[in-house]
């Protein structure tokens, strides 16, 4: 099978780099072992947050410097400033283009409502949901929040408390749906996904305009669970014409239905450009000639390989099994390219689990051009981007997203000027 | 000492980190909340079963094993295996009469084959639907696929002699459909092959791959069908070098991966050279081994529709490039979902408004692609396409012997 790139991971690194490619002309193909971890997004996307040293970050432009100074192999650093706010500056239109709509301050960050009530630092957010300004206050003085009687993982009183500390009032209505009784059978069923499917049929939406519309009250703005839009957007907006007064997204506990969405629309996105997506394959292994990638072998091809020009590893980290730890060492088991980490086990990890957990720095060893490292040598046609990268702390940084992105573009950007 | 090492399970299944992942993209769990979803119907329960065969859930019964779970799953956790395993070992709903006569193809086949007009035109009306229904619950709303007057292996016989003369060979395991429904697809495949330069054998025994009797509990005679293709299958791959390949995606998924999964058939030996037409026609192409001249006068363009085994062998992308090969066709890819008939499944009453639902956006799909037919590799999504859009459903196979320039 003959391609210009193949691109092992299909989640928001690989897609935004087979997007890139392929709307470019290159004939790309996707080979994913399952869905990715977008299926989890909180509907932001973060670019930098914190700084490794735990001071936080209003423009990640203007806190490159210090990064620089802090965390030498980051990705970000690798870019250096120049590229690195020149690519960033290019993401938001990017989604738009590609399908995904998001909202955002330029290089700089706002703040979006979490799960739990809290404000927390991001930098773009799908248009859906609700973003401020200020990390201290809600711009409403009341709010009436809607959620499904029995959905497992939206915590209203959670948020009702967090609000009322910054000065923000909130009523809760709960509403049934006998369709959905059912699932109440099965203890752990009643989830974002289960509920939205049922938010798929207009009836449904029709009959939640009406409840909405009788009891939102003086409320400002009307908050919901992120329990509708899965598959098509316009139930979204047909709520939003109906109710009356703005209506907002919260995020839920996973899976994430604006993730999900997101992760459709781009792979539709990928795919009408002319991109090939295969999906539930896991790559084998590669076979090199000298310092490039001759040939990849996956499971389901069995003897038949993928010939590609470049390859781009986006296999994603520990959770997508990007990166591999056994006791003692943590391996890349695609290519085994190099990858850095800390040898002690016991420097892993911190007990206090919301301290810096040292195992997310870890990650492959890339030379300047994001190109992977194997036993000490550069592989010229093998390209690393998104979560496995070494040298940043996507959870503690609050940079996971920007870090997928931005390498994307970069790597579709070095591949694009080869061919040249 | 290791403890991690001695306790992984043959399914993966305690690689389950519980992201729900599976039940999101299950088409079952989508229309029909009777259905606890793959996520608690396998790796949940089956924490509790190894327990206690007590927890054991009769809804497993309405997972369709299309394995789409498992071509989700981010933990490469075997799923739609734990499911079907459960359904083995501890399913104490014996199969009916009905279940009885759906899953035994080769049966029916031959007993209505040699009468095929009048089982057709008697399956068709009305009365005999309602008692259909009536008495043994299968839906009267599903239109059965025609029986063909004689049978490919017949028809075969004649060729056989022909086939002999080519100098490369392969072996052909037809499948029921083929067999009993539909030879022409099997001559379409003779054809094609024979303008690669390629004899086509059949195997020396050929039952029902099984997986109609797998998915009804009749599990010791799938067994013992399985074990004999597998020797017939050894028989041409190992003595004789010939590889196997067959147009059914199902059949090929089911000899391939369910023979050793859930029956316990060792076919490691064998397992890579048995494969789809289409893929080993590409490979051949690839290699340059082979050339095929096509019709330039006829112009057609079609929706590849893919199977669900198809989805998890990930091998559709053979049968849309060979199809993209072809002068003149223009292919439109439709996306990959269920179609709802799940075999054998979507045939009873009580599965009939799931097997439609789950269905509809295919169907829509299809009705708003704007194409002269849809292809697909799978002959019960063909049964399902066809009777719930106006479309006619084809194999690539098919597609490729019509388009070709006669000799």
């Amino acid at each position: 099978m003959k391609f210009d790139t193949l691109i092992i991971g299909g989640g928001l690194a690989g897609l935004v780099c087979g997007i890139a490619l392929a709307k470019k002309g290159q004939r790309c193909v996707i080979v994913s072992s399952g869905q990715s971890a977008l299926h989890f997004s909180s509907g932001s996307f973060d670019l930098l947050n914190t700084l490794p040293d735990g001071s936080q970050v209003s423009c990640p432009d203007r806190a490159w410097s210090a990064l620089a100074a802090q965390a030498p192999t980051h990705p970000y650093v690798k870019l250096g400033k120049e590229t690195f706010v020149r690519l960033a500056s290019q993401v938001q239109p990017f989604l738009q283009k590609s399908g995904v709509l998001v909202q955002g301050s330029g290089l700089c960050n706002q703040y979006r409502i979490t799960p739990m009530g809290t404000l927390k630092s991001t930098w773009l957010t799908l248009d859906d949901f609700p973003v401020c300004r200020m990390p201290d206050r809600l711009p409403w003085k009341k709010v009436a929040i809607f959620n499904m009687a029995g959905f497992l993982d939206f915590y209203t009183q959670f948020i009702v408390d967090e609000f009322r500390k910054i000065g923000t009032e909130s009523s809760v209505h709960l509403f049934h749906f006998a369709g959905l009784e059912c699932l109440r059978k099965n203890p752990s069923e009643m989830r974002s996904t289960n509920i939205a499917r049922m938010f798929e049929k207009k009836e449904n939406l029709e009959k939640l305009v009406l409840t909405i519309r009788q009891e939102s009250g003086d409320a400002e703005v009307v908050l919901l669970p992120a329990i509708v839009g899965l598959v098509a957007k316009d139930g979204l907006e047909m709520l939003r014409c109906q109710v009356e007064k703005p209506l907002y997204l919260l995020p839920t506990l996973p899976p994430s239905v604006p993730g999900i969405r997101t992760q459709q629309i781009l792979r539709k996105c990928f795919q009408d450009a002319g991109g090939v997506y295969m999906l539930g394959d896991t790559v084998k292994g590669v076979e090199k000639e000298g310092n490039r990638i001759a040939r990849v072998y996956s499971c389901n091809h069995g003897d038949i390989p993928f010939v590609a020009s470049n390859v781009v590893l986006a296999t994603g980290s520990y959770f997508s099994q990007g990166l591999i730890a056994t006791p003692d060492r943590v391996y890349e088991p695609v290519a085994d390219l190099d990858v850095v980490y800390e040898t002690g086990r016991d420097c892993w990890y911190d007990l206090n689990l919301f301290a810096r957990q040292h195992y997310q720095d870890f990650g492959v060893k890339t030379d300047a051009g994001f190109r992977g490292i194997y036993q000490g040598n550069v592989l010229e046609n093998l390209y690393v981007a998104g979560a496995l990268l070494e040298g940043f702390n996507p959870i503690r940084e609050g940079s996971g997203a920007g870090v997928s992105i931005l390498s994307a573009l970069y790597v579709a950007e070095q591949i694009l000027s080869e061919k040249l | 000492m290791n403890l991690q090492q001695h306790n992984v399970s043959e399914n993966n299944f305690e690689q389950c980190i519980k992201c729900t992942v599976c039940t999101v993209y299950c088409p079952v769990a989508a229309v029909n909340p009777a259905y606890p979803g793959p996520k608690q119907a396998g790796p949940d329960e089956e924490r509790l079963r190894l327990k206690k065969p007590y927890f054991y859930d009769e809804a497993l019964k309405y997972c369709i094993n299309c394995k789409r779970c498992e071509v989700a799953c981010p933990s490469n956790v075997k799923i739609g295996d734990i499911i079907q395993l459960a359904r083995i070992k501890y399913s104490k709903k014996k199969p009916t009469l009905r279940d009885f006569m759906l899953a035994n193809t080769d049966l029916m086949g031959s007993l209505s084959t040699p009468l095929a007009p009048l089982v057709n035109a008697t399956l068709g009306l009305k009365p005999v639907k309602a008692v259909l229904d009536g008495v043994l619950k299968i839906d009267h709303r599903r239109s059965f696929p025609k029986y063909a007057f004689g049978t490919f292996e017949s028809w075969y016989k004649k060729q056989a002699e022909k086939q002999l003369a080519f100098s490369q060979q392969v072996s052909y395991f037809h499948g029921c459909y083929v067999n009993y429904n539909y030879p022409q697809l099997g001559k379409d495949l003779v054809r094609v092959m024979n303008a690669l330069g390629i004899g086509v054998q059949l195997l020396r025994k050929e039952k029902c791959c099984g997986v109609a009797l797998i998915s009804n509990g009749f599990i010791d005679q799938a067994r013992k069908q399985a074990e004999l293709n597998v020797d017939s299958i050894r028989e041409a791959v190992v003595e004789k070098n010939r590889p196997v390949i067959a147009t059914s995606s199902t059949c090929t998924f089911t000899i391939r991966d369910e023979y050793p999964h859930l029956l316990g058939i060792a076919n490691a030996d064998v397992r890579d050279r048995v494969e789809l037409a289409t893929r080993y026609i590409y490979r051949l192409l690839s290699q340059g081994g082979g050339k095929l001249t096509f019709r330039k006068d006829k112009k057609i363009r079609v929706a590849y529709h893919t199977p669900c085994h198809m989805e998890k062998l990930g091998w559709s992308y053979y049968s849309i490039e060979l199809l993209k090969r072809i002068p003149n066709v223009e292919v439109v890819v439709l996306d990959s979902q269920c179609c709802g008939i799940a075999g054998t499944y979507g045939f009873k009453k009580e599965n009939y408004a799931t097997s439609q639902g789950i269905g509809q956006n295919l169907f829509q799909q299809i009705e708003a692609a704007g194409v002269d037919c849809v292809v697909t590799d799978c002959e019960t999504c063909k049964w399902q396409i066809e009777m719930s859009t106006s479309k006619h459903c084809e194999h690539p196979i098919s597609i490729f012997a019509q388009m070709l320039l006669c000799e």
